[in-house]
């Protein structure tokens, strides 16, 4: 990402109650940027929505408090937003986004964010704690309406 | 807590949806269907005035329909604003809920 240039930083506490103001934060972040395609800013807000639950509900869970950091980078290619927690290390290979066909409630976060999102990748563990998950989002400037 | 508005409407009580479904409303969405449910009345979920929905309004809303189904209760979506037909259509579950496009349709269909 050499390139990019660092939109929005934003270190809140791990919990629902803060989750309308990443989302409002976002929105507002993408705002400054005239050519966003509506549709990949629903989407972007959506999928950190989808991953900051995952760390609420899974990785700090019941027990754990902790914060969350959400860095979001504009390059030409589009928006990468990285979201880091502190919680202890989640084994990655072992979240899965389940089976669609299997209609339960619940679960589907993971696969809303790689439907959602055009690069998925998990960075490890910073310093040998927490989690890192990166996502990008793609757009070009001729784009226009269609994300 | 706020309580979603909900009105009798034929067989079915219309519980209607309003902002953002997100995890910090959906378990006062999840009650209220569950609770109507559990009172033998048919469901239907009005989506219309949602402007925001994500994957815990949506399991609540997933969770109605199996109570519905194991209860022989009738269960449906209504109006789904553009915000919640885009995570139903990417969780596939536009193939698995009734879905209506106005109150009357809904009614008309399942009198």
């Amino acid at each position: 990402m050499a390139d990019a240039r660092l939109l929005l930083r934003l270190r809140c506490a791990a919990d629902a109650g803060q989750l309308p103001l990443l989302r409002d934060r976002i929105r507002q972040a993408l705002a400054g940027q005239g050519e966003a395609p509506p549709e990949a800013v629903d989407s972007l807000v959506l999928a950190v929505n989808e991953a900051c639950m995952n760390i609420i509900q899974h990785a700090y869970g019941p027990w754990q408090n902790g914060d969350i950091l959400l860095e979001l980078f504009r390059d030409d290619g589009g928006v990468t937003v990285r979201i880091t927690d502190f919680a202890d290390p989640v084994d990655w290979s072992r979240c899965r986004p389940r089976d669609l066909e299997d209609i339960r409630p619940g679960g589907l976060g993971l696969h809303l964010i790689n439907e959602l999102m055009d690069e998925v990748a998990f960075l490890g563990h910073p310093g040998g704690r927490g989690n890192a998950l990166q996502m990008k989002k793609k757009w070009h400037r001729s784009q226009g309406g269609a994300a | 807590m706020m309580e979603y508005p909900t009105h009798s409407e034929g067989p079915f009580v219309v519980i209607s949806l309003t902002g953002e479904v997100d995890m910090n409303y959906s378990p006062q969405a999840r009650q209220q269907i569950l609770a109507h449910l559990d009172g033998q009345r048919h469901v239907l979920v009005d989506l219309s005035q949602v402007s925001y929905i994500d994957s815990s309004g949506v399991a609540s809303l997933v969770e109605g329909l199996q109570k519905a189904k194991s209860s022989n209760l009738r269960f449906g979506l209504v109006g789904a604003s553009r915000a919640s037909m885009l995570v139903l259509r990417l969780a596939r579950l536009d193939r698995v809920f009734p879905l209506y496009g106005t109150l009357e349709d809904a009614l008309g269909k399942q009198a």
